[in-house]
């Protein structure tokens, strides 16, 4: 297999593949979750303000008083590069043009030295989380190999496309496909890791927001 | 036409400078240090014309026609004349049992030193009977022919990797010249057809040094084939801007925005289209206004269609609705039989009384 069979694998069959398990565990996962119910709260409802879900979803998006200072690195470069991956994936003119084409769904993209500009950001942010994860005694023994390997699953795909683009290590046919195989990596592993927040997350913000809300405390 | 190849330009009206001018072109064309100009030319010049065996076995007369149509009045056109082609069924005014003889005095005169240039696949399906001349298989003359050549060049993407008749579901068995011959070396000059100057500029590296130009991993001279379309391409800043033409006929197409949408494989693409061009630097595919097809590349022919952006997927997405569908079964199957399990455990349960702690 060349390079070039190997892009128009990786494109074709492989693509069908990874989408194909991407949607299964999603759906699975997100139907298993969510009909999983919880008993009835009988007691009265208590009313305080900014208790409820809704405040929780954007409450939580904001660090904690105090909790800035106590650990920088945990929100600024979580931030960094969570917004970095949004620019890089969802701005990307190729990227835009594979979502059409997938959905028919469209919007502009920028210009490809802004989007080069985000992907190193963005990679240099995930390379500080992680030293602070591994320096910090606690976060270091918190962390499982699922912390490690979700780590990895979600920087290879920015590190391959930068380089393909850059024209870095290897030739770009060959990179692109390691690129594109990088995120068909991702889309599988996606459902079955603690990447699946990527779904769950503002649902449940939601429901600690609204459990609590309904015993009159803001979280 | 005997004796040095300068003669024969010289009555031809070539001038000196002339020649000189067209060597040090192409020496600077395949990124040779400028004294490889003056070796090229000396080297020429005195060459006595080599014998050049063209055996076509697969083919659409492409390349032929490319090598010798588009240049006719120009100086490369010359030097090709003035090699010694001694077997080209196309050009060769011999026919029949005639042209055979010709191809094996030439082999037997020049045993150990002919170039042997192939141009189209070798089929190999049902004993090659695809594709035979004078009741031979391509495989028994490419292997016949090859066992005397000095060097061999595989002029075209059919002779480099099999080409259009290799494309799915490949009915002829067509294999390249690679595939076959191994104890040889093969220089891959693809390209459907291959630029002109390509060609040229490889038999002239050959006249000159007496052996083929630094290849890649493909077999192709990296000076024509080191970087890729879109890396040359005119039209590279509007990628970058992200302007892209979405149809042949839009504004964009008239602003000569990027082809890239339109399913130009430029950027996978290593050929020198963008820098030499074609029809004497005229124009090329993508100056045009038509992205590049990737002719160059092995597979370009099954690589998922020519007017399919390369980030489009390949082939229509097949197990992807099905996979939702499963997906969502199982969803539904673990949600009820959560359920049951917590009914079961509700049911199983047993009350604790103070009575029992008691006892």
């Amino acid at each position: 297999m060349n390079e070039l069979q190997f892009l128009t694998w990786v494109r074709g069959p492989g693509l069908d593949i990874a989408v194909g398990i991407f949607l299964l565990g999603v759906l699975w996962r997100l139907f298993e979750i969510y009909s999983l119910g919880r008993k009835k709260d009988l007691s009265a409802p208590r009313s305080t303000s900014g208790a409820s879900g809704l405040h929780t979803v954007f409450r939580r998006s904001i660090p904690p008083p105090g909790m800035l200072k106590r650990s920088p690195v945990s929100y600024i470069g979580g931030y960094i590069f969570h917004i970095g991956l949004f620019v890089v994936v969802f701005l990307f003119a190729p990227h835009i043009l594979l979502i059409k084409n997938l959905t028919g769904l469209s919007w502009p993209g920028l210009p490809s030295q802004f989007i080069d500009l985000a992907a190193v950001v963005t990679m240099a942010a995930m390379v500080v989380v992680l030293v602070d994860r591994i320096n910090k005694p606690v976060k270091r023994f918190l962390s499982t190999f699922e912390d490690w390997f979700t780590w990895a699953v979600t920087f290879l795909p920015v590190l391959t496309g930068w380089l393909a683009v850059q024209h870095l290590l290897l030739p770009y046919t060959l990179m692109l496909a390691l690129h594109i195989l990088s995120v068909q990596i991702l889309l599988v592993v996606l459902p079955f890791t603690k990447l699946f927040h990527a779904f769950t997350l503002f649902g449940s913000r939601w429901y600690n927001g609204k459990v609590n809300g309904h015993k009159g405390v803001p979280v | 036409m005997k004796g040095p190849l300068i003669d024969t330009l010289v009555r031809q009206g070539v001038s000196r400078r002339t020649f000189m001018k067209y060597c040090a072109t192409l020496a600077s064309m395949m990124a040779l240090p400028p004294s490889a100009g003056l070796a090229m030319a000396e080297a020429m010049a005195s060459a006595r014309r080599p014998s050049v065996i063209w055996l076509p076995f697969q083919e659409c007369t492409g390349c032929t026609e490319s090598i010798t149509r588009s240049h006719s009045p120009t100086l490369e056109g010359m030097i090709f004349d003035v090699i010694s082609l001694d077997y080209q069924e196309t050009l060769m005014a011999a026919a029949g049992f005639q042209a055979e003889e010709a191809r094996h005095q030439a082999m037997k005169e020049n045993a150990g030193k002919y170039l042997l240039i192939v141009d189209g696949s070798i089929p190999l399906g049902q004993d090659g009977v695809f594709s035979c001349t004078a009741g031979r298989t391509n495989l028994e003359t490419l292997k016949e022919a090859a066992a005397g050549a000095a060097a061999i060049v595989a002029m075209g993407s059919c002779a480099s990797f099999g080409g259009i008749p290799r494309a799915n579901p490949n009915p002829t068995g067509a294999v390249s010249v690679s595939d076959i011959i191994k104890d040889k070396p093969i220089v891959n000059i693809p390209g459907c057809p291959p630029i002109p100057t390509v060609m040229t500029g490889v038999l002239a590296h050959y006249l000159t040094f007496g052996k083929l130009p630094e290849l890649d991993g493909k077999g192709r001279p990296k000076a024509f084939y080191g970087e890729t379309i879109h890396d040359r391409c005119y039209r590279r800043p509007f990628y970058d801007q992200g302007k892209f033409a979405k149809t042949f006929d839009d504004e964009g197409a008239r602003q000569g925005w990027c082809l890239f949408e339109l399913g130009c494989k430029g950027p996978v693409t290593y050929n020198a289209c963008a820098t030499v061009k074609w029809n004497g630097g005229t124009s090329w595919p993508v100056e045009s206004g038509h992205g590049c097809l990737g002719c160059s590349e092995p597979d370009f022919w099954d690589a998922g269609g020519f007017y399919k952006a390369l980030s489009m997927p390949a082939d229509p997405l097949k197990i992807a609705a099905a996979a939702a569908v499963v997906g969502a079964a199982v969803g539904v199957g673990v949600s009820f039989a959560n359920r049951a399990k917590k009914a079961s455990a509700k049911s199983a349960h047993e009350t604790t009384t103070l009575a029992d702690l008691e006892k």
